[in-house]
């Protein structure tokens, strides 16, 4: 409980003295404290958890099982390798001029209100306090979003402001929804979100309230995952806020909008009885992962490709958990994991790109691996390990999920494969020249800092060698809670 | 059913839904921005006056408090601050064109058949007074949402995305009496940031490209300019 406590409370106060200090020489020092604070309390947490099994705080509004808790761990640990990267890579856009004081302050304090929305997403047991960190979690982003004020900037954060705005509106009614049909089933109706309370009773809500309600929930989180045809803001978003913002939105907030869909959909399946939410999550899923293949051909900005790259991972996900067997879940809980520590690892990489080019457009950034070995190194090897090759978590995960594919929808598999060969030329057709090309004449070395993707490359490396015990269980714990039976 | 049937309260929470749905009409076709504020806080205080009804009706009095923020939010704060902005912005005879405008209010329309269409499961299950809301609710939400979609200055995009938000809490109201308190306070504070924000936004777009037309914001597509 105390832990659970530290691990909110440290973000929560992070945004208060930042938005205080932001802009001191220490800033960065005092944002990786409050990162590795967090982290420690979130991991004690998690130690916890694993001792005494799920733990529902004495109020009810905090729940936390073994679906979440890797969650919060995964998510305090990206906020604090992120931070290490974050503190040279501000300092640099403060000595270019593109940033001042003022908004160093806004950018130190967001980032950690950003992390604190996500905690809370992710710890509540209430559903309506879910839907609020989510919506949190977008105001706190948007003005990093348009932080550089260019033009640029200033639209991609309008866009994702109203476009995820008005989508997780959606969101809100389909919740609203839900605790229409539960205050007519549980005994004590104010607890109707509660999604211990609700998880109960599931069975007996009403089918037709509960199918619309997850339509809704589908589209309005899906906006926040990124499924397409909402995926619109994502890739203007991640180009052009700064690069760790980017870094934390794919490894992050995506998942996050992603786990409440699932939460949602734990819900719903016992009243349907049938595979509607399944079914439609597939079909998003798929939609997804091929529309976003094919445009990563068509990109010219690295961090816009990336961020398309993103896009075809949730929607392999979305449609992972659709199928909906514990192979296929497991999977899909496994690639959030992966999905999460290699991106971040690539965006981290492609900060250091960008600041050794000065420039974002893939045409201009050539010869990487001669100008700055190491990160040339990090950006094919993060690209290899997101690209699905073994011996990388990522292939693992995928190849679980080509596995449970094959066995219930065998006429799905060929344009899985299609997707993923797609995708993957997509990729190496810009990566090549960029990490081989001849690099200009004038392009220097700049001082990076390469440990964090050293550290996501090795624990995705390790993931796809060996799925560490205390993880395979609370993973195989999420796969029975959410389809009646696990793999192990 | 005959709406006569209906107890005396229940008749005249059934007009405001009706006066609510018309208001969000008004909001569609209103081009002038200070009389689009007005239309707006309009609807916040019918809105108001449902809560409060349902209040009575239900007797639960939690709601009083739902409708306290209700007034506080959607008809002081927010019109003021947007009137506020529109004045510092000097943009407040400021007249939009709407392409189309009837091809709009058609489709509006269509939206609210299709909201009646799409809340019937729900209607049939309701135990509560007043079953046409939901619907109702919907189609402001969906209204909303249009509003967004077809207009280009950023000021009527901002109230067609706060009306949504009225959509929604007039859901919250009459299909489930409010939400629990702890998360109704949540989003009015979320509301709240919302507007800040998007004041915040306003001055950023008209510093960049000196008027709040969003039409105006097209630099990002895919391909290399």
């Amino acid at each position: 409980m105390n832990a659970l406590s530290a691990t909110l409370i440290f973000p929560l106060l992070g945004i208060i003295i930042l938005a205080l200090i932001g802009h001191r020489k220490s800033a960065k020092h005092v944002n990786l404290v409050i990162c590795t604070s967090t982290f420690v309390a979130a991991l004690l947490l998690a130690i916890e958890i694993f001792q005494q099994g799920p733990m529902l705080s004495g109020n009810k509004l905090f729940y936390i099982d073994g679906f979440n808790v890797y969650l919060i761990l995964l998510n305090a640990f990206v906020g604090m390798t992120t931070a290490i990267f974050s503190g040279p890579y501000m300092e640099h856009e403060v000595a270019i001029g593109r940033v001042g004081d003022g908004r160093m302050r806004l950018y130190y304090s967001m980032y950690q209100g950003f992390l604190f929305t996500m905690l809370m997403a992710l710890s509540t047991n209430n559903l309506g306090i879910l839907w609020v960190s989510v919506e949190g979690a977008t105001l706190a982003t948007v003005l990093l979003v348009s932080l550089y004020r260019t033009h640029e900037s200033i639209e991609a954060g309008w866009k994702y402001f109203i476009i995820c705005g008005v989508g997780i509106s959606q969101a809100l009614f389909g919740t609203i929804l839900v605790y229409f049909a539960a205050v007519r089933t549980i005994p004590i109706p104010e607890e109707g979100l509660l999604w211990t309370v609700l998880q109960k009773h599931a069975g007996q809500m009403d089918a037709g309230v509960l199918s619309l309600a997850f339509v809704f929930l589908l589209v309005g989180y899906g906006t926040k995952v990124g499924l397409v045809p909402l995926h619109n803001w994502l890739p203007d978003a991640h180009s052009e806020g700064p690069t760790p913002m980017s870094a934390i939105l794919s490894g992050l907030l995506l998942n996050i909008a992603l786990y409440a869909v699932v939460r949602f959909k734990m819900l719903v399946d016992p009243a349907l009885g049938n595979h509607l939410a399944g079914n439609l999550m597939m079909g998003f899923g798929m939609l997804s992962f091929s529309v976003a293949g094919l445009l990563l051909h068509r990109q010219y900005d690295i961090k816009r490709m990336f961020s398309y790259s993103s896009i075809e991972h949730m929607g392999l996900m979305t449609f992972a958990f659709g199928i909906g067997g514990p192979l296929a879940t497991f999977g899909a809980l496994l690639h959030m994991i992966v999905h999460s520590l290699t991106k971040s690892a690539i965006f981290i990489t492609v900060g250091q790109a960008t600041h050794i080019s000065g420039t974002q457009k893939m045409s201009q950034i050539r010869g990487l691996i001669r100008t700055q070995p190491f990160v040339g190194w990090g950006l094919l090897i993060g690209t290899c390990a997101i690209a699905g090759f073994p011996p990388f978590g990522v292939f693992t995960s995928e190849f679980l999920l080509f596995t449970a594919t094959i066995k219930s929808y065998p006429w799905l598999a060929p344009p899985l494969v299609l997707g993923l060969s797609v995708a993957f030329a997509g990729l190496f057709r810009n990566l090549q020249p960029m990490v081989f090309g001849e690099p200009p004449l004038d392009q220097k070395p700049i001082v990076a800092n390469m440990w964090p993707v050293f550290v996501h490359l090795v624990l995705v490396l390790w993931l796809g060698i060996s799925i560490p015990t205390v993880l395979a269980q609370w993973l195989n714990q999420a796969t029975i809670m959410l389809v009646g039976k696990g793999v192990l | 059913m005959l709406i006569t049937a209906l107890s005396l309260p229940e008749q005249v929470v059934l007009t405001l839904a009706a006066l609510i749905l018309l208001s969000s009409f008004l909001l569609l076709a209103q081009v002038r921005l200070d009389s689009l504020i007005n239309i707006f806080a309009l609807q916040g205080l019918l809105i108001f006056f449902a809560t409060v009804l349902m209040a009575f009706i239900s007797g639960k009095y939690h709601l009083l408090i739902s409708a306290a923020l209700t007034l506080l939010l959607k008809v002081f704060f927010i019109p003021g601050q947007l009137r506020l902005l529109v004045i510092r912005l000097d943009i407040r005879r400021e007249v939009e064109v709407v392409g189309n405008p009837s091809l709009v209010m058609l489709f509006a329309a269509a939206l609210v058949l299709f909201s009646y269409y799409v809340a019937m499961p729900i209607r049939e299950l309701s135990l509560l007074s007043t079953r046409n809301t939901i619907a109702i609710s919907l189609a402001v939400v969906l209204i909303g949402m249009l509003m967004v979609i077809s207009r280009r200055k950023a000021v009527a995009q901002v109230v067609g995305f706060m009306s949504m938000e009225n959509g929604l809490i007039f859901a919250a109201v009459v299909s489930t009496y409010g939400m629990p308190m702890v998360v109704e306070l949540g989003i009015a504070f979320d509301v709240l940031v919302a507007v800040i924000l998007f004041g915040v936004f306003f001055f950023h777009i008209r510093a960049e490209i000196g008027s709040l037309d969003t039409d105006r914001l097209n630099h990002l597509t895919e391909v290399e300019k």
